[in-house]
């Protein structure tokens, strides 16, 4: 049987609908769940994806934490079950407090959407743990705020529990230590900016997103 | 008792501010030489139904922590006044 993978839906999301293509080529059952709905549905897996959730206004993420699915979320979070926040859905994790730090203005003020090579640090989390410690994947970003950033003591915490799942092999943004994407203490809850659901096909120049995405399949 | 809040949201020290590093880098071009330290924030104002001046501010303070900013890379300046003072 394969799994239910709920796809959270803003308005202003735009990702979604890759994201349902990319989860049905991995062998996952995907559906959307509406932003304004206090539940996910009794689902496997939630991913939040990327776009411009509520306009970004205020700060990206700042409105979206407090749309109905977003309680409904943190609950699945809390027992357990495994979140992912891809671009504007890491903001929204992180505005939510279901992930440490915040995402701010790219150093440079650029937007920058482009390849990038990411490193897996650990595959001790739910979106790594099909894939290989230390590999370099190749899976494009796009944003204008990607820059991580946390206080020095998240920053040692985030080190020592080995929580930073992906690092960014030459820093695009300015992100401290060259963090592309964080776990929570759980392990369960997972925060990247690149876009692995943009490389499932050779036809897009990658296929190096799908162990990513098969890592959340396999409970 | 109505109160008028103007909030600054303000980047915290420390954190980059590309976009007014930016407006700085272009200042000389415009032939303002001696500007420094261009930081760009946000300005928000609203009205609070509140019993004193005490309960406003701190209801004020209270929505600054938990919506108008991130308190990871944000603090704000909270100033406010009974509604109807000319400011």
């Amino acid at each position: 049987m394969s799994l239910r993978v709920g796809v959270v839906v803003f308005p202003g999301s735009n990702c979604e609908q890759d994201m349902l293509e990319a989860m049905r080529l991995v062998g996952g059952e995907p559906e959307l769940l509406w932003h304004g709905d206090a539940t996910v549905n009794a689902v496997d897996a939630v991913i939040v994806p990327g776009g411009f959730a509520h306009g970004d206004y205020l700060r990206p993420g700042a409105i979206a934490r407090f749309s109905p699915v977003m309680s409904a979320v943190a609950e699945f979070a809390a027992a357990g079950g495994p979140v992912v926040g891809i671009c504007n859905g890491f903001q929204v994790l992180t505005e939510a407090g279901l992930l440490p730090g915040a995402l701010q203005k790219n150093a440079g003020l650029k937007f920058v959407c482009a390849p990038a090579q990411l490193r897996v640090e650990t595959t001790n989390s739910v979106l790594t743990r099909s894939a290989d410690k230390g590999a370099v994947l190749n899976i494009p970003i796009n944003h204008f705020e990607g820059n991580y950033t946390c206080d020095a003591e998240t920053l040692a915490q985030l080190r020592d529990e080995d929580r930073v799942v992906l690092r960014y092999v030459v820093n695009p943004n300015g992100s401290v230590d060259d963090i592309a994407g964080v776990c929570n203490e759980g392990r369960n809850v997972v925060g990247l900016m690149p876009h692995p659901e943009r490389s499932t096909s050779e036809l897009l120049g990658s296929t190096d997103g799908l162990p990513l995405l098969r890592s959340l399949l396999s409970l | 008792m109505i109160f008028s809040v103007h909030v600054e949201v303000r980047l915290r020290p420390g954190i980059a501010d590309p976009q007014g590093s930016t407006i700085e880098r272009a200042m000389p071009t415009l032939g303002f030489s001696g500007v420094s330290g261009v930081r760009v924030g946000k300005s928000i104002r609203f009205e609070i139904d509140a019993a004193d001046e005490t309960a406003a501010r701190s209801e004020a303070e209270d929505l600054c922590s938990r919506f108008l900013t991130n308190p990871v890379i944000e603090d704000a300046i909270v100033e406010l006044e009974p509604a109807g003072v000319a400011s």
